[in-house]
């Protein structure tokens, strides 16, 4: 069922992105940014749960949390880049930059959508998705023109996650069909946009922006980074130890 | 957590119309962190708020009392207000 | 004749404040008090932060999340209002790091399973919550304001770790057991939360008069216990402690003497996680050395090129 996958995807970004941001808790470079941090975790647990709630009405047969916690790692839809791990803070924050000038974006289009729900969902998840790069944005800058060390923290990090940009512009059968029927998102006409608000922070973060070389694909066919697995087997490993416990 | 980091007084008008509270502090090493970091703590980001950060050097005190600052989470999150919970019956003191 | 007229402040109830006078000893005193009341709530968050990954499901994750969040922005109000003593947050951490400082020792218990969620926001948090209540009055403002703000995010705190009690006391049998073993290990150290015996505690008398203290420790602790008591029997848990038993006379529970050994062994460093803890805190803050210096650098050439 198209839009049942189509929301999946969503979701999977939202659920798997907030699964790692939530893994900074206690961990931050100052008190404020743990708390800023978690913050983002839970606005995206909030959107994850908004679109898996709607996913959970049109399969009709399992409950949010269900497929949340009972899919395997090749039904997940969630784009690559939000299953990367956290790395150090250079690697995050440019993993939330560029996932969330896409997301911003995305969403924008997305509350022009037919469907009621997605819609609604979009508008409101416009909201939190805004401040999320404004803060990824204010330290780019911070972290791209400070010391040596931070540029080049920076650069590495720029130079790894670049190879997972291309996913997000992707279009398949699926999004056309959606997009098609003024429900979807057509992603390829998102990416100028994209390029204009990241060449502008590169730029004025004093890094280069990586060429376009070899880009990972697959998540729309549930195919992933071994990174994926490991994160699942933490996240559901309650509820399938436990299958007839309810918490 | 800083070597260097510059202490911001925060104070926070929580709905339009009414004036601005002060509220406490955070640690930022600029303005546009320190109003970033005062809206994650103090307002867990309430609609329609005001925040104003200024640097704590820049404060000139009477001898008065401090007046107090209360803060009103968002009505976003429910589950961070105790009536979300369903607490079985009977139950005392919680 | 400035500590007369301090000490006639005091027993008139009136706040100090940080521009008034104060003996050296009272000042210290707070510094030691509300530092390390901040830093048992950021040492606090790793015990729970243990379990967000893992959390069963997404109410519960976001719940928790939430609540580790809020102990944050407890341990910087209270930093913010310790700060007012003319000490820096970096002296704080640096005497937290060196062992000077001293955190709850409740933190250097290991959460082994899921139910330690609920044994932890319900005993630990619900201890914390008779403790900040009396602190409201204290004599300090910065500090008897901080405890206000703390006390109204608290409560749903203990409502989350006593609502996951009550769904796994009533769930499977497995469910049951995990919750009754979380009690087991986290009952007496929650008992120890209120510190040593009044008669043991030299700096009570002082904390006293300065009403820095307004309540006993053992009045919280009774407190505390005659009002948990009921809440394990209503969702049918049984509390470790068989001298436990409602003593008509005295209007209170009756219960069994505490491992003194363990608590003071605890107390100076010798608990199941005392290095854990520090080593993870000391890790993070020199992990971060890189991105709080980036940021110093970035905004003093922003003042450059401002000025």
């Amino acid at each position: 069922m198209s839009l049942l996958k189509y929301t999946l995807r969503i979701a999977d970004s939202s659920l798997i992105l907030a699964q790692r941001t939530s893994g900074w808790c206690s961990k931050g470079p100052t008190l404020e940014e743990d708390i800023a941090l978690s913050n983002i975790a839970l606005d995206l647990f909030g959107q994850a749960n908004g679109f898996l709630e709607y996913a959970s009405k049109i399969d009709g047969t399992k409950t949010a949390d269900q497929l949340a916690f009972n899919r395997n790692e090749r039904e997940f839809f969630n784009l690559q880049i939000t299953e990367q791990k956290n790395g150090n803070f250079a690697d995050t924050i440019v993993r939330q930059f560029l996932f969330s000038t896409y997301n911003f974006l995305f969403y924008t289009a997305l509350a022009n959508s037919t469907d009621e729900t997605l819609s609604a969902l979009a508008n409101k998840s416009l909201k939190e998705v805004k401040y999320h790069l404004q803060h990824s944005k204010s330290w780019m800058l911070r972290l791209g023109d400070g010391t040596e060390e931070s540029r080049n923290k920076m650069q590495t990090a720029l130079q790894y996650f670049w190879q997972f940009t291309g996913e997000l512009f992707e279009m398949d059968e699926i999004d056309m069909k959606m997009s098609k029927s003024g429900i979807g998102v057509e992603n390829s006409l998102l990416k100028l946009h994209w390029d204009t608000i990241v060449n502008e922070v590169i730029e004025k973060s004093t890094l280069k922006r990586p060429k376009d070389e070899y880009m990972q694909t697959g998540s729309k066919k549930g195919l992933h980074t071994e990174c994926l697995g490991h994160l699942l087997s933490e996240m559901q490993y309650l509820p399938r130890s436990y299958p007839n416990a309810k918490w | 957590m800083s070597e260097n980091t510059v202490v911001w007084e925060v104070f926070i008008q929580s709905k339009n119309g009414l004036a601005h509270k002060h509220v406490g502090n955070v640690h930022a090493s600029d303005k546009e962190m320190a109003l970033q970091s005062a809206r994650d703590l103090y307002t867990r980001r309430n609609e329609g708020s005001c925040i104003w950060v200024v640097k704590a050097e820049y404060i000139v005190s009477s001898e008065s009392e401090d007046g107090e600052a209360f803060f009103d989470p968002s009505n976003d999150k429910m589950y961070r207000h105790p009536t979300f919970y369903t607490m079985p019956k009977g139950s005392k003191y919680i | 004749m400035n500590e007369q007229k301090f000490q006639e402040k005091i027993d008139l109830e009136r706040k100090i404040e940080p521009k008034d006078w104060m003996p050296d000893a009272y000042r210290k005193h707070l510094i030691r008090q509300i530092s390390q009341h901040a830093h048992s709530e950021i040492i606090g968050m790793q015990p729970e932060g243990n379990w967000i990954s893992r959390a069963p499901s997404l109410r519960a994750k976001m719940i928790l999340l939430a609540k580790v969040q809020d102990e944050a922005g407890h341990g910087l109000y209270l930093y913010s209002a310790c700060e007012t003593l003319g000490i820096s947050r970096q002296e704080l951490v640096q005497q937290l790091h060196e062992g000077k400082a001293k955190y709850s020792s409740i933190f250097n218990y290991p959460t082994l399973s899921w139910a330690d969620m609920g044994a932890v926001g319900w005993l630990v948090d619900g201890a914390a919550i008779v403790n900040q209540v009396s602190l409201q009055r204290t004599s300090y403002g910065p500090y008897a304001r901080s405890m206000v703000k703390i006390c109204k995010e608290e409560s749903f705190h203990q409502r989350q770790g006593y609502e996951i009690m009550d769904e796994m006391a009533k769930g499977t049998p497995e469910q049951k057991e995990m919750a009754q073993d979380a009690l087991n290990r986290f009952w007496w150290p929650s008992i120890m939360m209120f510190g040593p015996q009044d008669s043991d505690s030299p700096r009570t008398e002082n904390s006293m008069k300065w009403k820095i203290k307004r309540q006993f420790n053992d009045e919280l602790r009774q407190k505390f216990i005659d009002q948990t008591v009921g809440q394990a029997e209503l969702i049918g848990l049984t509390i470790p402690d068989p001298n436990l038993k409602w003593n008509e006379e005295r209007g209170h529970y009756d219960f069994g003497e505490m491992d003194w050994d363990e608590f003071w062994s605890v107390v100076n460093g010798n608990g199941p996680c005392n290095i854990q803890r520090l080593d993870h805190h000391k890790k993070a803050h020199k992990e971060g050395e890189w991105v709080r210096n980036a940021a110093t650098a970035y905004s003093k050439k922003q003042e450059k090129v401002n000025s």
